[in-house]
């Protein structure tokens, strides 16, 4: 949804999701799930806000090693503050039977996928697409670029927040390197670049090849399955620059086969 | 009525000054011409009049209203549009979405989508390019990207349009088309300041032109008046 349009490659779903996890740790046993689940998304939407604010005017690679760099930083300060302030390690989560957990996150999903709908086809969808494309002269043409920017990051952090806390249940435990494990914020962009990131469909088509293909390789090859994802994936990108997506496109075009699509 | 005026409009890069201490104004419907040899900052001055660049020191006044300091969308949506010397366009989207969006976020940003959409339409055909709307805005000429450039500019209705060398790299006959378009642009209301290398058509068409050299204002008047100014020829022709 942010990064599609603009282009700009965020690596700060990690702790966005972290942040979710630690919402549902901290006030899992205290309030209902619905509301742990509101606050998890809010403090990541509030997080996203303030970084947004602060970092959204760097452009490029600056931009996705800063937002890696958050999910570290607050992994390290969190790690630090329950090792010499509570004096513990990690947290335990409150279960929740996992059908429930299942229907929480089709839930997220489906507004997630009507929020994204809803704002590809609104004028905003329109604005985000010209900053990926000539950002000097979205703001020249009247569009406040920051605000737009900021706005649909913190809204997306939202989602990957909600996720998270109800993610966290599944695991009865957490602690900070499970919260704000790194991998959580490259599997989403490879999941995105797989399924080709022009279109909302891609995504999503995407993660569901990735996560099958994941499950797949564990089971057959316990121990070298990260080696052969690392080359399905090194392969995906170097010859399929449009994902899945757009290998499909440009087959129903015809005539445009790209000679190393089959590879 | 001077509907753009700077005072003392100064810019530093480092060590290198681009602008220093430029005095300008632009009376509403004229055709201004700013011209001057390679680097004399002509450039640098439509950007600190659209806010890309701050003045530092100095002050930029729009219908009498200081706008130096206002960020770059807020001085499009006071009235103030400009196209770009490197074309600039969205080049995956449509030639019709370019234009839309100065329609919906430039100066009439509350209006629905349907008269924004109309309103886009009355922009391309203004300018010509009704034809080629649904086409993206990378596979079109160059003499159509700049076309859709002042297209894109006309639709977030400014009262004063920046034009950084529309003529550059057009062939004769496009030059005299973009040419009677800025003429018809004026004719709209719209004042109009121009940069352009081209002398023979900015001379025809401008009511007052301003010399920029080494980033100093040398002369300013009538094209008969700059063209008979001993400084001007200096800079151009040498002594």
């Amino acid at each position: 949804m942010f990064s599609g349009p603009t282009g700009y490659i965020s690596l700060a779903p990690a702790a966005f999701f972290g942040i979710g996890v630690y919402t549902s740790a901290l006030l899992g046993f205290v309030l209902p799930l619905p509301a742990v689940i509101g606050i998890g998304g809010l403090a990541s939407f509030c997080l996203a806000l303030l970084v947004g604010v602060l970092t959204l005017r760097l452009k490029g690679i600056y931009f996705a090693i800063f937002t890696f760099g958050l999910g570290e930083f607050i992994r390290h300060l969190l790690l630090f503050w329950e090792l010499t302030v509570t004096g513990r390690r990690g947290r335990l989560v409150i279960q929740v039977d996992s059908r429930t957990v299942y229907c929480i996150m089709l839930g997220i999903f489906v507004i997630l996928m009507l929020t994204a709908y809803f704002i590809k086809h609104s004028k905003y969808g329109l604005a985000l697409q010209s900053i990926g494309q000539e950002e000097e002269a979205a703001v020249h043409t009247g569009v406040n670029v920051t605000m737009v920017k900021v706005i649909t990051f913190a809204v997306s952090a939202f989602f990957i927040g909600a996720a998270g806390a109800i993610m966290a249940t599944k695991w009865t435990y957490i602690d900070p390197y499970i919260a704000f494990n790194p991998l959580f914020s490259f599997l989403p962009v490879l999941m995105a670049i797989f399924g080709g990131m022009g279109q909302l469909y891609g995504p999503i088509i995407g993660a569901a090849l990735l996560t099958y293909l994941e499950e797949f390789l564990i089971t057959r090859f316990p121990y070298h399955y990260m080696l052969i994802f690392g080359i399905i994936m090194v392969v995906a990108i170097l010859y399929l620059p449009n994902g899945l997506v757009g290998l499909t496109q440009s087959w129903r075009k015809g005539g445009l086969k790209q000679p190393h699509a089959n590879t | 009525m001077r509907i753009l005026e700077g005072e003392g409009v100064t810019k530093h890069f480092g060590g290198l000054t681009a602008i220093s201490n430029v005095d300008f104004h632009v009376e509403q419907g004229e055709i201004v011409g700013l011209i001057g040899p390679n680097g004399a900052g002509k450039t640098t001055l439509f950007n600190l009049i659209s806010a890309a660049l701050v003045p530092k020191p100095g002050v930029i006044r729009f219908k009498g209203e200081k706008i130096s300091g206002l960020k770059p969308h807020q001085i499009c949506r006071a009235g103030v549009a400009r196209t770009f010397q490197s074309v600039k366009v969205f080049g995956n989207i449509p030639v019709l979405g370019n234009v839309l969006l100065g329609s919906l976020f430039g100066r009439s940003a509350r209006m629905s989508s349907v008269d924004a959409a109309r309103e886009a339409m009355e922009s391309l055909e203004f300018v010509g390019l009704s034809a080629v709307r649904a086409i993206p805005a990378k596979d079109i000429t160059l003499a159509n990207q700049k076309r859709l450039e002042v297209a894109r500019a006309l639709a977030t209705k400014p009262e004063l349009l920046l034009l950084d060398e529309l003529i550059a790299g057009l062939n004769p006959t496009e030059t005299t088309e973009a040419m009677e378009l800025v003429t018809k642009i004026r004719d709209k209301g719209i004042t109009i300041f121009m940069i352009e290398h081209v002398m023979k058509a900015i001379m025809g068409i401008c009511d007052r032109l301003i010399v920029l050299h080494h980033g100093e204002k040398i002369a300013e008047g009538t094209p008969q008046q700059i063209t008979n100014n001993q400084t001007v020829i200096e800079v151009y022709l040498g002594k």
